[in-house]
């Protein structure tokens, strides 16, 4: 029957049991895992570990807006608070594993903070909550200068050098920041197959209904909430360490907006969508901006043009015009049409 | 003991008093039905009872324990299910997903993040084991949105169930179906075991009448009869308000 989606699984995790989805991921990966040889330019190299951990960010966010139904503009905060936290324990003198420990500690326990305050909500009063808690680490990043040094940021020497291998140069940076990354999508794909995924996507679709069927609701919610600020405080330990630089401008609610652009652009909860959605973004900012000025304008006209023509995001909406040339051209040929593109809409459940 | 029990149980939102010093006293097994007209109260009845809302005052009780204060997650957990009078099925996943999430809210797998969900195949197979109780058995990977209205009321019932419930709660389950869809659903109810207690509200006297060991009538969120079927049916007071005779 045409459209009857197996509306269980992951599409990726369904796309990587067909043969040519399967050589298409490992296509992919190979392509990815060996990117430092064939683009040379550090440049490029450098781009591509943005997209990496912008991915992870999104990925994280889309824990929440995608799976969970709860839009937070206050990501960015949390994301700081990683940053920061990195940032100020190397400036006095802690040693690299000791930091990254203490930033995903100390962002956990903040993105747990804002679950506690924003989860009174949902909708948009959820929004509205984290949006506020963003903006108040913000303001202590912007104002409490004696701590953060205010608007001149705080400047990171180094890299750390895991297992003896400096990070120093783009193209061992870019490794970790791919094996990071992986690990990060491989955990997206556990929880999304997880029951522990089909909890949270049921608080999303009925959490009347989750309660009275035995489901702790805020409980289900809140831990969404904190296994996102973990991956975003991973993101935020990639982007300081990338940047050798953390100012209050990066908490900002610009951040948190473009990350939920990237959800949103890509297809939320999906597990491609925000990888590419981030792809877009970094592209787009690094690339593009270097042609036209006004590149933010270019960025609005393509994410305008995105909603208009796939408003399930590109992901999905890539997936959907595919099966629809697909099915017209085996009408054309004079096949029934249904075939095994017809498996999957392109949404991840 | 009694399975359930609701003692002077009041709600008032503001100063409208849906419910009136109800109450309910269901033996273990019974079958009760729970009439009234459109605005009696009866759904915030069970609104209160399953822990949806909170009372104004008065207690709930559910196999002798006391759950007035008790969050629904708790007392789904204590053996109380119920389907809901407005469809609140989840629409984009499959009927078989939809009772193995019922399933799931039971089962301390609910916290599991490394499990595979569709490899579960003890939930599954009591989830298929319902679905055939309701007769859906193979439709069971049929997305929810692709039913009639017909099929979502039983996809309701064996959510319900499948988690092998000791009270159950039917909210008009045979609201919006056809005259065959209603036989259907009656003999499905009629073939439930006596070890589930089932309290129903039907506007549908036909059938719901048979079904019943004792009825409730309610009215103005009162309390106005209750007895055996004979009983309520030949109350005078039922004629009045309900009946219109």
């Amino acid at each position: 029957m045409s459209g009857l989606a197996p509306a269980q699984t992951s599409r990726l995790a369904q796309m990587t049991r067909t043969p040519s989805g399967m050589a298409a991921g490992v296509v992919a990966l190979v392509g990815l895992a060996t990117l430092p040889l064939w683009l040379t330019d550090p440049y490029y190299v450098n781009i591509a570990s943005q997209i990496l951990f912008w991915a992870v960010f999104a990925l994280a966010l889309n824990v929440l807006v995608g799976y969970g139904g709860l839009t937070s503009l206050g990501h960015a905060g949390i994301f700081g608070v990683s940053g920061y936290t990195v940032g100020l324990l190397l400036a006095s003198g802690h040693g690299h594993l000791a930091v990254v420990l203490a930033a995903t500690l100390m962002t956990v326990l903040a993105s747990a903070v804002f679950a506690v305050l924003a989860l009174r909500a949902t909708g948009i009063g959820f929004l509205m909550i984290t949006l506020a808690l963003g903006q108040i680490l913000w303001g202590l990043a912007y104002r409490w200068a004696s701590l953060t040094n205010g608007d001149n940021g705080v400047n990171v020497s180094g890299r750390p050098a895991p297992f003896g291998l400096s990070l120093v140069e783009p193209g061992a940076f870019y490794l970790a920041t791919f094996v990071i990354f992986l690990f990060c999508l491989g955990s997206m794909v556990a929880f999304v197959r997880s029951p522990f995924g089909a909890s949270v996507r049921g608080t999303r679709d009925q959490p009347r209904r989750m309660s009275a069927l035995g489901f702790n609701v805020w409980l289900i919610r809140f831990l969404a909430f904190v296994f996102s600020g973990f991956w975003t405080a991973v993101a935020g330990v990639l982007f300081v360490y990338y940047n050798q630089f953390i100012s209050p401008q990066i908490m900002a609610l610009q951040t948190s907006a473009e990350v939920l652009l990237m959800v949103i652009s890509g297809g939320t909860a999906t597990l491609l969508g925000p990888i590419v959605g981030a792809a877009i973004v970094v592209v787009m900012k690094n690339v593009i901006s270097a042609y036209v000025e006004r590149w933010n304008m270019v960025l609005g006209i393509i994410f305008v043009l995105i909603i208009s023509f796939m408003p399930e995001g590109l992901v999905p909406g890539s997936v959907r015009l595919c099966r629809a040339g697909y099915r017209a051209a085996c009408e054309r040929i004079g096949l029934t049409g249904r075939g095994k593109l017809d498996v999957s809409d392109g949404v991840d459940r | 003991m009694s399975a359930l029990v609701v003692k002077d149980l009041c709600k008032a939102f503001g100063g409208l008093r849906v419910t009136r010093n109800v109450h309910l006293n269901v033996e273990p097994g019974e079958r009760r039905l729970i009439i009234g007209p459109n605005g009696a109260g009866k759904t915030t009845l069970f609104n209160q009872i399953t822990g949806e809302l909170r009372p104004s005052s008065g207690t709930v009780s559910l196999l002798g324990r006391d759950i007035t204060r008790a969050p629904s997650r708790v007392r789904a957990h204590l053996g109380l299910a119920r389907t809901y009078q407005i469809i609140t099925l989840f629409a984009r996943d499959t009927i078989l997903r939809n009772v193995t999430l019922a399933l799931l809210g039971l089962s301390p797998l609910r916290w599991n993040p490394f499990v595979s969900f569709d490899r579960q195949r003890a939930l599954l197979d009591r989830a298929e084991a319902a679905l055939s109780q309701v007769g859906l058995a193979h439709l069971k990977d049929r997305p929810l949105s692709q039913t009639s209205y017909g099929e979502r009321r039983r996809v309701e019932i064996a959510m319900a169930l499948a988690q092998e419930p000791k009270v159950l709660l039917l909210d008009e389950p045979f609201a919006g179906l056809s005259v065959d869809e209603r036989q259907d659903i009656s003999r499905l109810l009629g073939s439930i075991s006596r070890d589930v207690t089932m309290v129903m509200i039907e506007h549908d006297m036909d059938i719901a009448l048979g079904f019943a060991d004792r009825i409730t009538l309610l009215h103005f969120g009162e309390v106005i009869a209750e007895g055996t079927r004979a009983e309520v049916v030949s109350d005078p007071r039922t004629r009045e308000v309900y009946l219109g005779h």
